[in-house]
């Protein structure tokens, strides 16, 4: 027994130090010159894996369909993976370890905003170009002053900008007046949209005729919908979360609310149809990012290449993941170089880049401008109604 | 008496001498931002993980919400650097003090549970404390605490811990700490030897959850943000990993487990398929083979390797 302990213990120690040995060295590995490598750091194991690895497939497509042209600057990319267990602390250290072991040239990921957060500091002290595809949180882009973050970019778009969109369907499209609010006033998001949706649509001469709010986990919706139904509106906005839309839409169609309903994309779920029923949903609209009936040249070769290569159909998110890759790319080619400083500006650039979901233009905030789409629930089934671009 | 200060005198000399060589490598570059990022993850997964032996493995409390104590000292040292911008040194106090606080009053009515009971309870905690986080708007709530600057460096870390060592190691040899161990061993008996065991309990988890709060301090203050999702059962998990796989009871161990289950989960973060797999079955035969942990409640000291004399603290 005793000489097994010894063994142990120095089997351990032995392990130990090589461990810490072999973490000293072997970490000035100088980029081949023939490559350019791209690190993808995303959640690919805990909670939200399964948001990372879709994006992840996406990102990877559009890397590869790059190398099938012959790469950028007659070099080819290679994609360096890096899991970040879904957790932030953990993203920053996947994100040093591209950044300063891999030495990669870009960075694409992570999935939540959380942990792109843990990682902007450290792309941005290394000056490396930084595209979270799906991270929404305002604060990602800009600090706390309200400062653009130089190297820091989405290729989402983020809520203020579905309120928009969902004004201009309204008066545009619906050549609506009086519309009615029905918002989620313990949600900010819900907040942050109704107040975009108002200043958007009184700027084109619309009118906001009342305003009420529920609590996320009501149940009963009647009396604000029957006080809505009393000032007569043309249609009604409902920003919030499908839980509690599909009750809302049941119900206002129980008091004879039949108007459009409008939303955005918290509404997106199959539990939607299935709690409100079918008939309820006719005119319902809500704003999405990607609709696999978009007839758009540009997202069905999206989709067909994605089932060829995946043998799946995409979700929203392999294509934020794809437009992410296809922003690096582009910057890349544009500047000419692989330097962090000169790709990210090229980046701040990009205009009018063809993506899978139409066209991408970045704003001042490293915000993207794209196409939005409005999705008709007639029926029950969510289908593509009309493409606006702001 | 002499003999145990000699020793403590050598043992704080290596302390100087590895501090000196780490500094060095990192201040010439031989060690990267990416090592240095996980040598101090391992500093502040020591005083974590000592910090719950001397809950779990000296008193013999089953406590598995050390991660809500982190998130406490994590956000309260965060509020006091970010929101009111006072020094990072009075938000160091002030996260292990609160931390401290919160664990003595759960302690008090918590610790009158046992085995499973408490650990239910501590579970439970750490959950609470998370969702409460999760809801107050003043931190960000669900998106966490941003903007957190990066003001731990190496040497807070280091010495932190090298005194959270110390201090543990000093208690478990005193008068309280011995009471503690007599819990451990039997609580009737203790009881009847006329020790207080709940005090004794409620001040080693007391003493415990102040440390995890100067380790959530140190953590937020370098990975740039407090986030719950960082303060999970899963951290509870990882830190209660790191003690039973060093041994119950034996500090060395508890040193050792997160030594060797940070530079694993490092250097497996290239193969993410392969990472919890590899770490699993490393638990399983661990536990099949050496159900006390690598060093059961002995501490590692050069007497294990036939050499005879002083330890290693």
């Amino acid at each position: 027994m005793r000489k097994w302990k010894k063994i142990a213990s120095a089997a351990l120690a032995a392990m130990v130090f090589a461990s810490v040995m072999a973490g000293c060295g072997g970490k000035k590995e100088e980029a081949k010159s023939d490559t350019v490598k791209i690190g993808a750091s995303f959640e690919l194991t805990g909670n939200v894996a399964n948001y990372g690895k879709a994006i992840l497939s996406g990102a990877k497509m559009a890397f590869d369909e790059a190398n099938a042209k012959g790469g950028v600057l007659g070099k080819k990319i290679v994609v360096v993976e890096s899991d970040n267990k879904s957790e932030p602390s953990e993203s920053g250290n996947s994100i040093t370890k591209l950044v300063t072991q891999d030495k990669v040239v870009a960075i694409v990921g992570p999935a939540t905003s959380g942990c792109v957060a843990a990682g902007a500091p450290i792309t941005e002290a290394n000056k490396i170009p930084h595209i979270a595809p799906s991270a929404t949180a305002p604060g990602i882009t800009v600090d706390n002053n309200g400062k653009v973050r130089p190297f820091m970019f989405r290729a989402c778009f983020i809520d203020p900008f579905q309120g928009q969109v969902m004004a201009t369907f309204a008066s545009n499209s619906l050549k609506v007046k009086n519309v009615a609010i029905l918002l989620d006033s313990s949600s900010d998001y819900s907040k942050g949209l109704a107040q975009v949706f108002q200043e958007t649509l009184e700027k084109a001469g619309g009118n906001i005729v009342v305003k009420e709010a529920f609590l996320s986990k009501d149940l009963d919706f009647k009396a604000s919908l029957t006080k809505i139904k009393a000032t007569n509106p043309e249609a009604v906005y409902v920003p919030g979360y499908y839980e509690e839309v599909s009750k809302i839409i049941k119900q206002a169609r129980e008091i004879g609310l039949d108007v459009p309903m409008l939303g955005c994309d918290g509404w997106e779920s199959p539990k939607l149809a299935e709690i409100a029923g079918k008939d309820a949903l006719k005119n319902c609209y809500y704003v999405s990012a990607f609709s696999a009936q978009d007839t758009d040249p540009s997202v069905q070769a999206f989709i067909k290449a994605y089932k060829e290569k995946y043998q799946k159909e995409p979700d929203i998110f392999a294509m934020q993941g794809y437009n992410g890759g296809l922003v690096v790319i582009d910057a890349i080619k544009r500047a000419g170089s692989t330097d962090g400083t000169a790709i990210a500006k090229a980046m701040a650039e990009t205009k009018d880049l063809p993506v899978a979901s139409g066209k991408l233009t970045y704003d001042a905030n490293h915000n993207p401008i794209m196409s939005a789409l409005i999705i008709s629930l007639d029926g029950g089934v969510p289908s593509l109604k009309e493409k606006i671009s702001l | 008496m002499n003999r145990v200060r000699k020793f403590d005198l050598s043992v704080l000399a290596a302390s100087i001498a590895i501090f000196a060589a780490l500094q060095g490598m990192i201040f010439t570059g031989i060690i990267g931002p990416f090592w240095e990022l996980n040598i101090i993850l391992i500093c502040i997964n020591i005083i974590l993980a000592v910090s719950l032996n001397l809950i779990n493995g000296y008193t013999g409390q089953f406590s598995i919400g050390h991660a809500g104590f982190m998130a406490v000292g994590a956000y309260t040292s965060a509020v006091i650097t970010v929101k009111l911008g006072l020094p990072y040194e009075l938000g160091l106090v002030v996260a292990t003090i609160s931390a401290g606080f919160l664990g003595f009053l759960i302690g008090l009515p918590t610790l009158r549970l046992n085995g499973d009971y408490l650990a239910i309870a501590t579970l439970g905690l750490g959950e609470i404390i998370r969702i409460c986080i999760l809801n107050i708007d003043y931190v960000g709530g669900a998106s966490g605490l941003m903007g957190i600057p990066r003001l731990t460096t190496f040497a807070y870390v280091f010495w932190i811990m090298i005194g959270v060592i110390f201090f543990i190691k000093n208690f478990k040899n005193s008068a309280p700490g011995r009471c503690c161990l007599a819990i451990r061993e039997n609580e009737i008996a203790a009881d009847t030897m006329g020790i207080n065991t709940t005090k004794y309990k409620v001040l080693a988890f007391t003493l415990g959850a102040s440390f995890a709060g100067t380790a959530g301090a140190l953590f937020s203050h370098y990975f740039f943000l407090a986030h719950p999702a960082s303060f999970t059962f899963m951290r509870s998990f990882d830190i209660l990993t790191m003690v039973v796989l060093g041994g119950l009871g034996s500090m060395t161990g508890s040193i050792t487990g997160a030594i060797l289950l940070t530079f694993i989960s490092a250097f497996l973060s290239d193969f993410p398929e392969w990472r919890m797999i590899i770490y699993s079955v490393t638990m399983i035969i661990l536990m099949l083979y050496r159900p006390q942990g690598l060093f059961g409640n002995k501490e590692l000291s050069l007497k294990m390797f036939g050499l005879g004399g002083k330890g290693n603290g």
